[in-house]
């Protein structure tokens, strides 16, 4: 299994997709907007001289929903697929997930703290509860990997394996917490607790979206600085130490990263599995494991997955919407297997 | 220029490694030989600063080898552990390159230099193929490439030190890997290499480091340490020692 695609190659592929699936995901809904319009009131939200005739309402629906929606998406699939690779390269195991540093299950804990709690004190006021919601989930992510990262350190030094272990005792107590708060709650509330669980980019808004924007952008823009020193982790931390590597910091900046990424994307959007494992699976069979490659050719491909997972759980029962963790699960889980099974020469 | 002074090393209460004085001379091949558990990848660890001292010090040129960080050290001073666990399919001038982490020479200059040390490993014919699907040896090649290009071309003043490279290696490739860093110790820089083999060590190393329990017993030319009592007392092994009949250097033949 060697590179089979040149990086320009692929690069451009990886852009087209990704255009594609923002143009659909902007156009197709239970209201579906003719391509072209989408296109031309894409162009004049953009502020681009365009007439404006019979575009009000693609105008309307692009601006206030599309548009936010697809943001989030992009923003979602990028972060979770980046943090990924960053995960893969810390535990060096192709199969390593976000999950394993506990950042998933705090931040569910954090949501189930917030959404029960906040149903218990009669109801978070309308206006700042998704705020107060999303805010939870996030510290709740950073919280617990702060606490996987502490318990892998000794002697000045981390160790990965224990923080393995670590973040699977973490993640069981996180679950037992989540399910007392569950079995704490009434019935209207477990029904906003289940979906978040799902996860879903339907309802949102610019507000909630700029800090998880921010984040992306600051964990895409980093971690590709670290390519060449992430692929000399691959050879051993004490190879990549003799190469010159600050093994220590490289692990603490690839732990922060992951936290903030998918703490963020969590806190945004709820549960959406399997990305981080699949999408740079995905990328390293067309394109090799060259972090060079993999870490921008992975933001692009996972923006893309997630709006055409999203594209389905839109679609498939419409007007009604399937939550996008279920559409994430139910491709990534049989391809995950598939990985297993087909051995890993 | 790599200096051990008076080094001792613990692992938890127990002294492995004690009374350690080398000096790594610029241009020279010091070989290490010793039983199974005598304490040779505990010194090589100590020599590189994976173990820290219990007492005594390592010094790297004027300074103490702690001192030095990162990229300015690895410019001087390249590792080669027994096994490596990398587990992506790299290709083999994909690893290889990654010796020249330390290093901004430009990607041009950095293939020309992947492609002499894999000659100089004889690797070169794997370029291209996957990492993954090499043989136990031909990794090891690659490995040894990896930090042969990390020191490219090789100077006085800069260290490599290696960890039993031949171990899996054929007849013919423990020569000419053992040949290939006695060229590359030629142009100035110091080796220090794990040895097993009595014979291979006779012919390719200008001293030997006996070591037995975490101590030195003999520090000198082949021809003074590969004598039947030292290898008796170290090893309990029997031998003959007599001289190799073409190149004079000294053939270890067990009795």
């Amino acid at each position: 299994m060697t590179s089979l695609v040149k990086p320009r190659t692929l690069f451009i592929g990886l852009s087209l997709l990704c255009l594609l699936a923002t143009w659909l995901s902007l156009a197709l809904g239970p209201v579906s907007l003719p391509l072209l319009d989408t296109l031309r009131a894409a162009a004049r939200l953009l502020g681009l001289p365009v007439a404006a005739d019979g575009l009000e309402q693609a105008e309307l629906i692009l601006g206030q929903i599309r548009l936010p929606r697809t943001l989030l998406g992009l923003a979602v699939g990028g972060v979770l697929a980046l943090s990924g690779v960053a995960m893969q390269g810390l535990f060096r195991n192709p199969l390593a997930d976000p999950g394993l540093v506990g950042v998933s299950s705090g931040a569910a804990l954090g949501a189930a703290f917030a959404i029960v709690g906040g149903s218990a004190l009669g109801g978070l006021p309308e206006a700042f509860g998704p705020y107060v919601l999303s805010l939870c989930a996030f510290l709740g992510g950073l919280g617990v990997t702060a606490l996987v990262y502490r318990l892998g350190r000794r002697n000045g030094q981390t160790h990965v394996a224990t923080m393995l272990l670590a973040g699977i005792a973490l993640t069981a107590l996180s679950g037992s917490a989540v399910g007392l708060f569950t079995y704490l709650a009434d019935d209207a509330t477990l029904r906003t607790l289940t979906f978040w669980n799902l996860g879903s980019l339907n309802g949102a808004s610019y507000a909630r979206l700029w800090p998880l924007l921010l984040v992306s952008f600051g964990v895409a823009l980093w971690l590709p600085r670290r390519a060449r020193a992430l692929n000399a982790l691959l050879l051993g931390e004490s190879e990549a130490a003799h190469l010159g590597v600050d093994v220590e910091g490289l692990k603490r900046e690839l732990v922060f990263c992951t936290a903030m990424g998918v703490g963020a994307a969590v806190a945004a959007a709820g549960m959406i599995g399997f990305v981080g494992l699949v999408v740079p699976h995905l990328v390293r069979l067309v394109a090799g494991p060259d972090h060079r490659v993999l870490l921008p050719a992975s933001v692009l491909a996972g923006a893309s997955l997630l709006l055409f997972a999203d594209l389905v759980a839109r679609l498939a029962l419409a007007p009604a919407e399937l939550p996008i963790g279920i559409v994430t699960a139910f491709i990534g889980a049989p391809f995950f297997l598939y990985l297993l099974v087909r051995g890993r020469a | 220029m790599l200096r051990a002074q008076n080094l001792h090393i613990q692992r938890g209460r127990k002294t492995v490694l004690a009374d350690i004085d080398l000096l790594l001379n610029p241009g020279e091949v010091l070989g290490v030989l010793g039983p199974n558990g005598a304490g040779k990848s505990t010194l090589l660890a100590g020599l590189c600063g994976e173990l820290r001292p219990a007492q005594g010090r390592v010094w790297l040129d004027d300074r103490p080898l702690a001192q030095w960080h990162g990229a300015e050290r690895a410019r001087r001073l390249a590792v080669l552990p027994q096994s490596s666990t990398l587990d992506f399919a790299f290709r083999v001038e994909e690893v290889v390159g990654m010796g020249r982490l330390p290093h901004q020479s430009g990607r041009l200059r950095d293939e020309q230099i992947v492609a002499e040390a894999l000659q100089a490993a004889d690797a070169a014919h794997l370029h291209g193929r996957s990492y993954l699907a090499l043989s136990g040896g031909e990794r090891q090649r690659v490995h040894l490439a990896r930090v042969l290009t990390q020191l490219w071309p090789g100077e006085a003043g800069q260290t490599l030190l290696l960890d039993e490279p031949t171990s899996m290696l054929d007849p013919l490739h423990q020569h000419t890997i053992l040949q290939a860093v006695r060229e590359f110790a030629s142009r100035g820089a110091a080796v220090l290499v794990i040895l097993h083999d009595l014979n291979l060590a006779a012919r390719y190393c200008d001293r030997l480091l006996l070591l037995a329990s975490g101590r030195p017993v003999a520090l000198d030319t082949p021809r003074h340490v590969l004598r039947p009592e030292p290898l008796k007392a170290v090893f309990g092994l029997d031998v003959l020692v007599q001289d190799h009949p073409e190149r004079g250097h000294p053939l270890i033949i067990a009795r």
